[in-house]
């Protein structure tokens, strides 16, 4: 399944890029984030700012110059003034050759389709639209009619290749050009099966937008959920898996028994969640590659809210015994739990620090229900949320800098708060938004939005400007996401 | 063309008779629809005759106990005085049909998360069986199980519908 990421021989996307170019791209493959631009040329005639002084805004904007103390008090609310313009030609084809996806020439044009959707996606970059772009011929990837991008408007320009090998497999190519430096930034190359081929365009994406961003990528990744239908008084939910953006989705179970809160394990390979099967509301582990489910504890009780451990090993969940819910930790292979919380009332919704050191959680404890950290073992317990309303579903971030909740006020709102509950920020404000979780760079939330009356539950993002809040394409309805690491 | 003159000749028809109607006794408010639909509902699913109960089934239970259902104040489990007089006709019936084990379902209203909802729906169902165990009833006859927010019995997003969903009930086979 891994992606072959190799650096791109220029004779590979040949046939006839020039010397020059070839030498200075073997060095120039993985471009670390401290990179600079070239210095400035002068003032191009239509008074647009280079590329590098966008990118500057974006990090200072993103808070990405800011030392990691000091993350907390950027104001991630302003949100991003400009998107940057940026072109994504078709990506051409060296020989035109049929695949099990379709031809390369066509697959080119995919391939340019997906990388615009995830950049635009994302908020920080503005696509130019089919009809301002050229055509761009194979010798043209690793040579840009840079006269032509400049006019078009674009700060950045991303070229590619697809390229079907000898065994099958399909080879793209991507490059990154800073249009109005006439530089290149970055290029990589993947060399995937025909079936793979948006996993090489997001992987491509995610290319472009860690060297412009300074922010780690995101694009390459898959969601599991549970799609809903029918009638309010009764659901039927399915688990299902996607990718990010929607594509490939797949139901992995029949609807028969209502299933909830699904959570990936770090490896992908199996999912945890909640499932009423012969009506014990109790949590499984669903084994993707066979499609067989597991159950985890095997208690009287209810066991639920289920979350797997940073290293796979454990998996951390609530079990509920005579009105009394608190949190234990089992291997994620069965065995006896270990109480983690005594407190008298609901102690639920544990999510693991990225380290495995501690977790956050949610207790009513104090008579309302809050977020509390504590360490791993149990130890000590701190309340940190004390805004008004009640607090819940707690996501503790992938960078471990923020803590993602559901606050109940007047509606339901999701938001972010630091690890000790400072700088809280409410990020949406549908009428019942719930459930967030987070894209594995920790700069995106998933979470569901229920609607008033009807019941209808549908997937949605937001960045942590809180401005760029999107629907997440999904077949029916859906809930529960559960966002899960980078693909490898 | 016939067609069109006709469709026009209708509306305007229509209009009239609108028009000759609302002048005719503009103060006389529309005859109250409801007079004759809601006989025939509650016609129509007649109390079933009691020589037809089972003794011991559920219709025996709904019958005899008036209800099944106990209901809470927002983000409340306890037992209020009706919910007390509720769970006591089911206590003596169940007193009555010792053999019969029941299940007690915990629900909650929409406006809470998912997973405080399962919790919350399990303490409620709880309460409900701590009564009926001091009220006699063996916990062993007596399961729990919550479903949260997840099968609501009123469909609005409105005060009174979650007042009907927050919930407890008394599931007796069929």
């Amino acid at each position: 399944m891994r992606l072959r990421p190799f650096r791109i021989f220029p004779k590979s996307a040949s046939p006839s890029p020039s010397g020059e170019r070839l030498g200075r791209g073997l060095s120039n493959c993985t471009c670390a984030r401290g990179d600079t631009p070239p210095p400035a040329p002068p003032m191009e005639e239509r008074g647009v700012s280079r590329a590098g002084a966008i990118l500057a805004f974006f990090m200072a904007a993103l808070g990405l110059s800011a030392p990691a103390a000091a993350q907390l008090e950027v104001d991630i609310t302003g949100g991003i003034a400009q998107p940057m313009p940026i072109a994504i030609p078709g990506m051409p084809t060296p020989s035109v050759a049929n695949t099990p996806a379709g031809d390369t020439a066509s697959l080119g044009q995919r391939v340019a389709e997906v990388v615009t959707n995830d950049l635009k996606n994302s908020g920080l970059f503005n696509p130019l639209p089919k009809s301002a772009l050229e055509t761009v011929s194979h010798p043209q990837v690793t040579a840009p009619d840079y006269i032509f991008w400049t006019q078009s408007g674009a700060q950045a320009l991303v070229q590619g290749f697809v390229q079907a090998n000898g065994d099958g497999s399909l080879t793209v190519g991507c490059y990154l050009y800073d249009v109005l430096a006439k530089s290149e930034l970055a290029r990589q190359g993947f060399v995937v099966q025909p079936s793979q081929w948006r996993r090489a365009a997001h992987k491509c994406a995610d290319t472009v937008y860690t060297r412009l961003t300074g922010e780690g990528p995101y694009f390459d990744s898959r969601v599991v959920y549970v799609s809903e239908t029918g009638p309010k008084t009764n659901r039927t939910k399915r688990l299902a898996i996607m990718d990010q953006d929607g594509a490939n989705h797949r139901f992995l179970t029949n609807g028969q028994t209502i299933v909830l809160t699904p959570r990936f394990a770090p490896n992908q390979q199996t999912i945890t969640y909640m499932s009423y099967t012969n009506n014990r509301a109790r949590v499984y582990v669903y084994d993707i590659g066979s499609g067989t489910q597991r159950l985890v504890v095997d208690q009287p009780n209810m066991t639920f809210a289920p979350r797997f451990s940073p290293d796979g090993r454990s998996i951390v969940f609530s079990m509920a015994i005579g009105g009394n819910t608190d949190i234990y930790r089992v291997a994620a292979s069965g065995g006896a739990p270990q109480r983690l919380t005594t407190s008298p009332g609901i102690d639920t919704g544990a999510s693991y620090s990225p380290d495995g050191s501690r977790i956050v959680f949610e207790s009513d404890r104090s008579g309302t229900q809050q977020l509390y950290v504590m360490n791993a073992d149990g130890s000590n317990q701190s309340r940190i949320s004390f805004g008004s309303g009640r607090y819940g579903s707690a996501a503790w971030s992938p960078r471990g800098d923020l803590i993602a909740f559901t606050r109940i006020g007047g509606g339901f709102n999701v938001g972010i708060m630091g690890v000790d509950g400072s700088g809280e920020k409410i990020l949406t404000n549908g009428w019942q938004d719930e459930g967030p979780s987070w894209s594995p760079n920790g700069r995106v939330i998933m979470f569901f939005r229920t609607g008033q009356g009807s019941g209808k539950a549908d997937l949605w993002s937001v960045d942590l400007t809180g401005v760029n809040e999107r629907p997440v394409p999904t077949p029916l309805d859906g809930s529960d996401p559960a966002w899960g690491p980078l693909l490898p | 063309m016939a067609r069109l003159t006709m469709r026009i000749a209708l509306v305007s028809a229509l209009a009239l008779s609108v028009a000759a109607c609302s002048k005719k006794k503009p103060e006389e408010l529309p005859p109250p629809p409801a007079a004759t639909a809601p006989p025939t509902t509650t016609e129509t699913p007649p109390p079933p005759p009691s020589t037809t109960v089972v003794p011991g089934s559920r219709a025996d239970f709904l019958a005899q106990a008036g209800t099944d259902t106990i209901h809470f104040g927002t983000d409340l489990y306890d037992i209020d005085a009706e919910s007390q007089a509720i769970l006591s006709k089911q206590a003596q019936w169940l007193a009555r049909y010792p053999n019969t084990a029941v299940t007690i379902e915990g629900h909650c209203d929409e406006r809470g998360t998912r997973e405080y909802n399962l919790a919350l729906g399990e303490r409620r169902a709880n309460a409900a069986k701590n009564f009926l165990v001091n009220a006699g009833v063996a916990p062993s006859r007596l399961s729990v199980i919550s479903y949260g927010k997840e099968r609501p019995v009123a469909t609005g997003s409105d005060e009174e519908s979650w007042a009907q969903n927050r919930r407890a009930v008394t599931v007796v086979p069929q």
